[in-house]
């Protein structure tokens, strides 16, 4: 019954928050001059108009579950990891260095570079997850920096090692790529890969971890009582790292499948792209639920590329959709429904007495 | 030899103001037991809002002074969701950040025709020096004939730390982000003071973002501030909190956001790529939290949200 | 001339009424007793006097005047000051800026520090409180830092003083001193009201006494024409027996032995200096002592949640020291926490979940690394029977149960398990009287299937009460064995503030 209440609220919670974060966008559209209707029935159409946009749509939606995932799966554990941008980085790294470094038969060399930009992920967030589980420094200042580490790591390297001292890699050999020509086609060329089944299959693998299997029960254990844990005989170290690991490698994957799917070379960046960012939006709207995040996914990942074709349709900067996000992930963290039913508690219990 | 030292100084005053406004920006917000991830957006929207009022008067002074008011507008909200609401704190922080990048590079847009970065400013602030002092060998071109955001940044930290040890102002804001209940059980307010502190740190990062859009720089684009406001989240740990030291650790990042910068006119990256010269704040405060370069340990009750009665 | 007077006073939260119409008068110069259990809504009561919650019913005069308390600055106004059961207290500040936290003496813009020192000084001298006002907070002793609570209320002028549970951090020496110190702030003109479930100490130095129960008002009675009996029945609400139903002992072979134990605690200090001790099975084992002289450290240490820095402990014979928490689980060890919302509980998990916290990986509740619900949902629908945990169903969150419930559900997992060795710390804090007996019973039903139990317990009469030998500790080491049907308080007092004194009963 609590239960049942519980989950409504947070649906609930997560509707409002979406409709008041669209109501900010509209009304900065407004102050711009735009008309925010218009402007919302373009993004809205355009997602879906013709089967080329619905497999951009998927396109944009795969890495968004990921990252989303990452960090869903680390808040699961307690953990609060900043670092997908990082993880996501050199999981592209990872997967670029496989893929032009190593020659290998077609499928196989796919399926190395997008395992080594998994395991990219987790070792980069092994360093957090071990700091934080052997000496209590907390994840999310150490993540931040090493975000930007791997920023400049990525950027030395590309410059230095992969590149002759070029801006960008020159592309990925088709034997590693993610892409598919009959699934590309059948979505009218566009760029959809093999990422949005591995992100399918991640998520997955992540309700079964944590609700079906021993180690899940310790990760759950762990975020919600690490006393109560090392109480009942559980390792708090091993599943503090362990979570931080998977999560890395669900960011890797991310960086993975989209360097290897959509883009296809690694380029210098001048700044973080937003991609972990986005993650922690999806999980938060998706309330850490595999179901949830699957489904905050695609409404992000609509309003992605909905918002790409409205500034294309309509001229409105693109940037609105990300005010829209971040005004989105302001209402849920403040938790706006369960404020407000609590004050109309609060005066229905006094008018009561 | 002489030049480059003085070049090296100068460079290091110029990227540290910046990052010492900010930082004490955070430490008032921390110090109070808010975390504030917020950094980043609130000099973002200070340097927008810098360059684009400055643009419009043709006057850097009322430029500076918008960036001011506009960093405190947009730490209102992470005031409201974290005090009021009671949100994760980090959460809101995160979200400042988006939205402060997104506002600004969607009205930039909006206000000029879809270009990515606003028109260059003219009338940026300009050096200032102070006669006499000013021609110091070494220092003196770079301690004595700098912005007039820098004496402002050293000016503050001083202010900060009368006001932090020897007011009852700052005793009662440290009392706040130590132990809330006790401070409310003696009567302070604990929700105004952290209040107050929020838009502190709103005002003082807007400004650090006005120093990097007029007068470092003269212009704002996606990019004009990349990161810094985390170099100043950094310097507040590697500062441990406290106002000197946060100037020490701003200027020793300033100094290696310089090198990297001007590395390139001694030759310096031709052996060290400047990336690496990038990455040194955050290496060497990852090594201060894990204790390896002193312990970092900030306020007790920093992130935790107050509940009034509490029950 | 009541100097306090609260009408009718109505609390509620959403769920419960803390307060329902609860009447408190108290006399000017009088120390006053606000008797009740744990949950009875003492300190409901106290926080809306102290203006930290408002009423949503009654009225409060103070000297006289009908008032609304709106905040502790009104309630310091009114010269009413508390000291908190939690001291209120800024660690890293020094006992003259926690003084004057809020209420700064000022010259010229700063704070003048050299002014308030003197103060402070002052105060402490006049009523033999012997604070230093440069200390830091951290630094000094528990004792101490009472005294600077109640330093912060006389610098303050409060006239009115209200003491929330002041003794329960306190040894028996310091109990008697505070004891001391409210008999000078009564004489020096001072009103007291004292907040306890003590009823020793009620007797010791209180004039009136008004007992709550269950949020209720019940009555306020003279302490002159009152004893401990009739206190402890109107505060129970019924006929209550000291004493606990059980034969004597029949001890067999030792399960648990610790030679010579050093342990320190999380700031490296020594808290467990050389301790020895031996549990046999089928008896009960009591440690009494005051908090923080060790005893959460040695039975931590035993349950391998601490490490060992010297010494041995062995269970049937096979050491067990520095193990992992589960080695000592699974060779035989029961631990009922201290803290059971810290320790004993995932309060998110469901009570289901939380009946296999140690036991989820083994057969049959999980087969390889996948869990097997039906096995575990079946297993805690049996314990919350046997165990009477009153819970709606076993996928209920453990945070919905009341404490008793919660509590009975971590009884009911530490005794299926059967271990050989069950520790016991603190297992009836917080609780009411029914659970309490239900607790009580269940332990010496473990003895009597001649299981070892091993007892920590603050209520010096619960220790005395259970065990079959009470060893108390001092600064980490067992200061002497005492045979509670024998022995007398005071003889245990004495040992507790480290007096050497004791008969020799250690077998």
């Amino acid at each position: 019954m609590q239960l049942i209440q519980r989950k409504q609220s947070t649906f609930l919670t997560s509707l409002v928050s979406v409709l008041l974060g669209m109501l900010v966008g509209a009304v900065m559209m407004l102050v711009a001059g735009y008309d925010p209707i218009q402007a919302y029935a373009a993004l809205l159409s355009s997602a879906f108009l013709m089967p080329y946009d619905i497999g951009e749509t998927i396109r944009t939606i795969s890495p968004l579950i990921l990252t989303g995932l990452a960090v869903g799966l680390a808040y699961r554990t307690g953990l609060f990891n900043i670092g997908v941008e990082g993880q996501f980085i050199i999981g592209q790294l990872a997967a670029t260095i496989i893929a032009l470094k190593l020659d290998l038969p077609p499928v196989i060399h796919a399926v190395v570079a997008v395992i080594a930009g998994a395991i990219g992920g987790a070792l980069w967030a092994f360093l957090p997850g071990l700091l934080k589980a052997t000496r209590g420094v907390h994840e999310v200042i150490v993540t931040i920096m090493m975000n930007f580490i791997a920023l400049y790591l990525s950027n030395v390297l590309v410059r230095n090692w992969l590149s002759a001292g070029a801006d960008s890699t020159e592309k990925i050999p088709s034997s590693a790529s993610l892409r598919w020509d009959s699934l590309s086609s059948l979505f009218g060329g566009a760029r959809i890969h093999m990422g949005i089944f591995i992100a399918l299959a991640s998520a997955l693998f992540m309700y079964y971890l944590l609700w079906r299997t021993t180690s899940g029960f310790e990760l759950r254990a762990v975020g919600f009582n690490p006393d109560a844990s090392e109480y009942a005989g559980m390792s708090v170290k091993r599943s503090l790292i362990l979570s931080m690991m998977i999560s890395g490698s669900f960011a890797g994957l991310a960086g993975a499948s989209e360097l290897l799917g959509t883009s296809g070379y690694l380029a210098i960046q001048g700044a973080h792209t937003g991609i972990g960012f986005d993650g922690i939006a999806v999980a938060l709207l998706g309330a850490n639920t595999p179901g949830g995040i699957l489904l905050a996914a695609s409404l992000f990942g609509i309003l992605t590329y909905g918002g790409s074709n409205m500034q294309f349709v309509e001229g409105v900067p693109f940037e609105v959709v990300r005010v829209v996000f971040a005004a989105i992930i302001l209402f849920v963290a403040a938790n706006i429904v369960r404020w407000g039913t609590q004050k109309f508690r609060k005066k229905a219990v006094k008018e009561h007495a | 030899m002489l030049d480059v030292l003085t070049n090296i100084l100068q460079t290091t005053v110029l990227y540290a103001t910046p990052l010492i406004l900010a930082a004490i920006g955070g430490l008032f917000s921390e110090r109070s037991g808010v975390v504030n991830i917020g950094l980043e957006g609130l000099m973002t929207i200070g340097a927008f809002t810098g360059a684009v009022v400055t643009l419009a008067t043709h006057n850097p002074w009322i430029g500076l002074l918008a960036a001011i008011v506009a960093g405190i507008l947009f730490a209102l909200p992470h005031a409201v969701a974290s005090i009021t609401f009671k949100a994760d704190q980090v959460v809101s922080g995160v979200a400042i950040n988006f939205l402060a990048l997104g506002v600004s590079v969607y009205l930039v847009k909006s206000l000029y025709d879809g270009a990515a970065q606003t028109p260059t400013v003219k009338e940026t602030l300009t050096r200032l020096p102070i006669p006499g002092l000013d021609q110091i060998p070494v220092i003196g071109p770079a301690l004595f004939n700098a912005f007039p955001t820098t004496y402002l940044a050293i000016l503050v930290v001083i202010i900060t730390y009368f006001l932090l040890y020897r007011t009852p102002f700052g005793m009662r804001l440290r009392a706040v982000g130590e132990h809330p209940r006790a401070a409310e059980t003696m009567g302070v307010n604990v929700f105004r003071m952290r209040y107050i502190a929020v838009l502190i740190s709103g005002a003082l990062a807007g400004a650090g973002g006005a120093g990097l859009s007029i007068a470092i720089g003269s212009e704002f684009n996606q990019t004009t501030v990349a990161g810094q406001g985390f170099i100043s989240l950094a310097a507040l740990i590697f500062g441990k909190w406290n106002p000197f030291g946060v100037l020490g650790a701003a200027t020793f990042f300033g100094f290696a956001v310089g090198l990297a910068l001007i590395g390139q006119i001694f030759g310096l990256t031709t052996y060290i790529p400047s990336e690496v010269l990038n990455m040194l704040p955050y290496i060497l405060t990852i090594l201060a939290l894990a204790g390896f370069v002193g312990r970092a340990e900030g306020p007790a009750a920093v992130g935790k949200p107050y509940e009034t009665g509490g029950r | 001339m009541n100097i306090v007077e609260m009408k009718g006073i109505t609390k509620s939260f959403p769920g419960i009424v803390a307060n329902d119409r609860i009447h408190l008068e108290v006399k000017e110069g009088e120390i006053h007793a606000l008797l009740g259990e744990n949950g009875a809504g003492k300190s409901t009561l106290m926080n809306i006097l102290f203006g930290l919650y408002q009423p949503d019913e009654g009225e409060i005069w103070i000297k006289g005047k009908q008032v609304q308390i709106t905040g502790p600055n009104m309630a310091g106004e009114l010269g009413i000051g508390m000291v908190h059961q939690h001291f209120m207290l800024v660690e890293p500040f020094t006992v003259t800026e926690n003084i004057i936290l809020g209420n700064e003496p000022v010259k010229g813009g700063w704070i003048d520090r050299d002014g308030a020192e003197r103060e402070v000084r002052e105060i402490s001298d006049r009523y033999g409180l012997r604070v230093d006002p440069r200390a830091r907070i951290q630094d000094i002793s528990v004792g101490m830092q009472q005294r600077v609570e109640i330093l912060k209320m006389l610098y303050r002028g409060a006239d009115i003083l209200i003491f929330d549970e002041p003794t329960a951090v306190l040894s028996p020496q310091e109990i008697q001193e505070l004891m001391g110190i409210m008999n000078n702030l009564v004489e020096e003109g001072k009103t007291i009201i004292f907040i306890t479930h003590k009823l020793k100490e009620i007797m010791q130095v209180c004039d009136t006494v008004t007992v709550i129960r269950r949020g209720k008002f019940i009555d306020r009675v003279k302490v002159e024409e009152m004893d401990e009996n009739r206190l402890a029945s109107m505060m129970v609400g019924r006929e209550v027996s000291f004493a606990v139903e059980k034969e004597a002992a029949k001890p067999k072979e030792t399960v648990l032995s610790i030679e010579g134990l050093h342990v320190t605690d999380s700031r490296g200090v020594g808290v467990v200096n050389g301790l020895d001790l031996e549990v046999r099975a089928g008896e009960i084992v009591g440690i009494a002592g005051v908090d923080g002289n060790g005893q959460t450290e040695l039975l931590e240490a035993i349950a391998g949640l601490r490490k060992v820095q010297k010494g041995k402990i062995q269970l049937n014979n096979s050491e067990i020291t520095n193990q992992r928490p589960r080695e000592i689980t699974e060779r035989g060890v029961g631990h009922i926490p201290e803290d059971r919302h810290r320790r004993g509980l995932v309060l998110d998990f469901t009570i289901g979940e939380n009946m296999v916290l140690q036991t989820y990986y083994q057969s049959p509740f999980a087969r390889g690394i996948h869990l097997q619900y039906d096995q575990i949902h079946q297993y805690a629908e049996r314990l919350v029977k046997e165990f009477d945990v009153r819970t709606p169903d076993i996928h209920t969150p453990a945070r919905a149960l009341s404490g008793g419930n919660q509590q009975k559900g971590i009884i009911a997992r530490e005794m299926d398990r059967n271990p050989d060795l069950l520790i016991a710390a603190q297992p009836t804090r917080g609780l009411d009287v029914g659970a309490i007996e239900f607790i009580h019973k269940r332990l010496v039903e473990q003895r009597d299937k001649g299981k070892a139990v091993l007892l920590m317990s603050l209520e010096l009469d619960e220790v005395m009460k259970l065990s079959d030998r009470v060893a108390v500790i001092y600064e980490g080491k067992i200061a002497g064995w005492v045979n509670p049907q024998t022995t007398t308080q005071e003889e245990v007092g004495l040992l507790m503030a480290g007096g050497s004194t004791g008969t020799e009963v250690k077998h």
